[in-house]
């Protein structure tokens, strides 16, 4: 028994690898097991891309301090990369075309993120808007980047990964999963390293910073290259996994605003953050529109009730940030030590 | 205890309703899933098509109880047009028995599901939109384009530009101009326009309009030099109200632009005032509530209270005919599927027969209320789209006037290039080319 303090802090915190490793056992071993086809491309799969979308913006607005509203393009550009790579590239494997369409969406992060380098905060926000501005236009002008289709609109090719085939709803599930966890992964150890403080060091203080030695020119594009390569491989599984069809017109300024928000309702610079975001933002409006449908779809038609969920909707987030300005991820973290602090004093 | 027993007795008696209801509830019905839009920027098509569906069926059931005794259901679920939330419907509602048909009026809704579809056996219908190609049923079993595919829609335009100038070998020399909505949509006709106007012998301008497209003064001063005979109109919502206004201003005449199928409604000339008079549309369906089944619906179900429109002057308007007719298919179909497999609720591999030997030749259709209101339909296993016929209508500055007879697009001519184009979609998929046996193979569980 240990004596009460009252001080959170010397409740013994659990290893910090237990809570992702049972998430992920019971990801992989029990949720295909107990799913429904609703909950996997309903729910999950653009509950999965969007996470990570947000892991990567995260990495770029909330480390290393740089405001995008680009998202949306880097992760048209990786859809369509992948696609394209996949159709023109002869016998590459499934995965070499996402991770070359990574690299696309990286190539392009950098050339919008030059501007960052002479403007800041908002400045830099207008001036991502032209990403997003410009890949769509590019995507609909252009017909080869949809292999001349007649509407611009294109089929997902099939998933399969050395012949094993990945179409059903589990399939694609898993077939997410593994690479959100990989690329979440790596995005936890990069934030860890020298490389993740340096992107600290510059959103907190940029004259500081180069004065300690970082190099900013180069943080900042790393920066903005680390990030989209993952909004790109995230693109990919919503267009491949999750919708399985793709066309410019879903990748528009909404979704980049949607992902700002994610980050920012689930907590920035967290990687946490971007999970807990993408839940509220993907599943909180899903559980509104079915209560609703529920118990008022007999008095009301759907258009009524649709606007409704977007005011609770709305009156919801603003009550969140009021209550925690840091996050959701903050929010679970002062539950979390509560209950652990009443676990303790029992 | 007294409140745990309370709380039991209220269980009991929630499992017992809900155990009586059930199985009533799949007795002789058939469901529609409604993916429909009612908020958001195309809300106007999205009340007034599915207004119509929703009162046709509602028709339906109170006149007539149902299709042969068999009530027809539904339920409706918000997609704002937006392809993850349709897929998110899509899911939600596929999990309700005795679905007939998906009536989702989005193109990029309906590319998303067609996979979905295909693997559950329930048909997709695209009346008046779609995916051209899919016209081919050897290569799309499930999808329907019912009416009017966008190629035909070119030819059926030509034609009618024909016509005016006094027969198709008039049109060598001509210039026509096309100004496009910069979308998919829009995109998906340039080829047949450069192919026709190879093959008849006139010049064609393709002009994008970006979206929205509520500035169009650049593309209109284009037109001006080009000084073209006729303009295509294929816009989408906000565009085409801002073209008539526009072209106005630059001072073409408006009676010399032609709307698609998109831009034919009355959303799409109200907008523009003054400037829409004399503007002329294509439709595969008239406007105006003078027809016996639109009459029958504002006495039947409106009479009633039913009525699903909000606002009772958009009866008849162009949305709410289409869905009306849309109704009029899939109820057909239906009743051609329950005179083979059996007066119950269908498959949707059943329902799916029924639309691929659904037939209503001009006399059907007035038997059906709605002579002048479409034209005919004959879908087979292989042509889903049913050889529609088209009208043009003239907007007079309060209502739509029909200008011309019913007019055939050129099948013969296209068909060869959908059939290219499914075939190339069926080896980039793996998917093998649909026999005639394969279609008469149904799925009755």
């Amino acid at each position: 028994m240990t004596a009460i303090t009252g001080d959170f802090a010397s409740v013994p915190v659990l290893p910090k690898w237990l809570a992702p490793v049972l998430l992920l056992a019971f990801a992989y071993g029990v949720v295909p097991l107990i799913g429904s086809s609703y909950l996997f491309e309903a729910i999950l799969l653009p509950f999965l891309a969007l996470s990570l979308a947000g892991v990567g913006l995260n990495i770029l607005t909330g480390y290393a301090g740089q405001v995008s509203l680009g998202s949306a393009a880097f992760m048209a550009a990786g859809a369509f990369a992948a696609y394209n790579f996949n159709l023109r590239v002869e016998g590459l494997p499934l995965i070499g075309s996402i991770f070359l369409a990574g690299i696309v969406a990286a190539a392009i992060g950098v050339v919008f993120g030059l501007p960052s380098l002479r403007l800041k905060g908002f400045y830099l926000a207008v001036s991502t808007l032209a990403a997003q501005f410009f890949v769509q236009w590019a995507l609909t002008k252009f017909s080869w980047f949809s292999n001349n289709s007649a509407s611009g609109v294109i089929d997902a090719p099939r998933l399969s990964i050395s012949g094993f085939a990945l179409d059903g709803a589990i399939g694609r599930y898993l077939f997410a999963l593994t690479i959100v966890t990989v690329l979440t992964f790596l995005a936890y150890r990069l934030v860890s390293s020298q490389t993740g403080r340096n992107f600290i060091a510059i959103r907190d203080n940029e004259t500081a910073a180069r004065i300690i030695g970082i190099p900013v020119l180069k943080t900042k594009l790393l920066a903005f290259a680390i990030s989209s390569f993952i909004i790109g491989v995230a693109g990919v599984i919503w267009a491949f996994a999750y919708l399985r069809t793709v066309e410019p017109d879903g990748f528009d300024l909404d979704r980049s605003f949607q992902i700002l928000f994610i980050i920012i309702i689930g907590g920035l610079a967290s990687i946490r953050g971007a999970f807990f975001g993408a839940a509220l933002i993907v599943v909180f409006p899903l559980a509104l529109s079915r209560l609703g449908g529920f118990l008022l779809g007999d008095l009301f038609d759907s258009g009524v009730l649709d606007m409704s969920q977007r005011i609770v909707l709305g009156a919801l987030i603003i009550l969140f940030l009021i209550l925690e300005p840091d996050g959701l991820v903050a929010l679970w973290d002062r539950v979390r030590r509560r209950l652990l602090f009443a676990w303790q004093s029992t | 205890m007294s409140f745990l027993s309370t709380i039991k007795a209220a269980a009991l008696s929630v499992a017992m309703i809900v155990s009586v209801a059930l199985p009533a509830a799949h007795a002789d019905e058939q469901y529609f899933p409604l993916q429909s839009y009612r908020v958001g920027p195309y809300a106007a098509g999205g009340t007034g098509f599915f207004g119509g569906f929703i009162d046709y069926l509602n028709l339906i059931n109170i006149r007539d109880g149902g299709v042969n005794g068999v009530k027809l259901t539904w339920d409706e679920c918000e997609t704002q047009y937006e392809v993850e939330r349709g897929v998110e419907c899509y899911e939600r509602q596929k999990s309700h028995a005795g679905a007939a048909a998906w009536n989702p009026l989005s193109v990029g809704i309906a590319y998303a599901m067609i996979d979905r579809i295909t693997a559950d056996k329930v048909p997709l219908i695209t009346v008046n939109h779609g995916r051209t190609d899919s016209t081919d049923g050897r290569v799309f079993p499930y999808v329907f384009p019912l009416l009017l595919n966008p190629y035909s829609e070119t030819s059926g335009i030509v034609n009618y530009i024909a016509s005016k100038e006094g027969g198709i070998d008039r049109l060598k020399g001509k210039k026509i101009v096309v100004l496009y909505h910069g979308s998919p949509y829009g995109k998906e006709t340039i080829p047949i326009y450069e192919l026709l106007a190879q093959k008849y012998g006139f010049t064609v301008q393709q002009i994008e309009v970006p979206h929205p497209g509520n500035e169009q003064q650049s593309q209109w001063l284009t037109i001006r030099r080009a000084k073209p005979d006729f303009v295509v109109l294929r816009g989408w919502g906000v565009m085409n109200p801002v073209a008539l206004k526009t072209a106005v201003k630059v001072g073409f005449p408006v009676d010399h632009i032609v709307g698609n199928v998109w831009s034919n409604s009355e959303e799409d000339v109200i907008p523009a005032g003054d400037a829409a008079k004399g503007y002329t549309a294509i439709t595969t369906q008239a406007s105006g509530n003078s027809y016996p089944v639109v009459q029958e619906i504002v006495k039947t179900v409106y009479g009633a209270g039913k009525g699903n429109l909000g606002d009772k002057a958009r009866i008849g308007s162009v949305y709410h005919n289409l869905g009306i007719v849309n109704g009029i298919l899939n109820v057909e179909a239906i009743r051609v599927a329950q005179e083979k497999f059996g007066h119950r609720t269908l498959t949707g591999d059943e329902v799916r027969w029924g639309f691929e030997h659904l037939k209503l030749d001009p006399a059907k259709v007035e038997a059906l209320g709605a002579k002048d209101l479409f034209h005919s339909i004959n879908v087979s296993w292989d042509n889903h789209e049913g050889e529609g016929y088209v009208t043009f209508q003239q907007w007079d500055g309060k209502k739509w006037n029909v200008v011309s007879d019913w007019i055939a697009p050129d099948w013969a001519l296209l068909r060869p290039i959908i059939e290219k184009s499914a075939e190339a979609y069926a080896t980039e998929k793996g998917i093998k080319l649909r026999t005639a046996d394969d279609a008469n193979a149904v799925t009755t569980n």
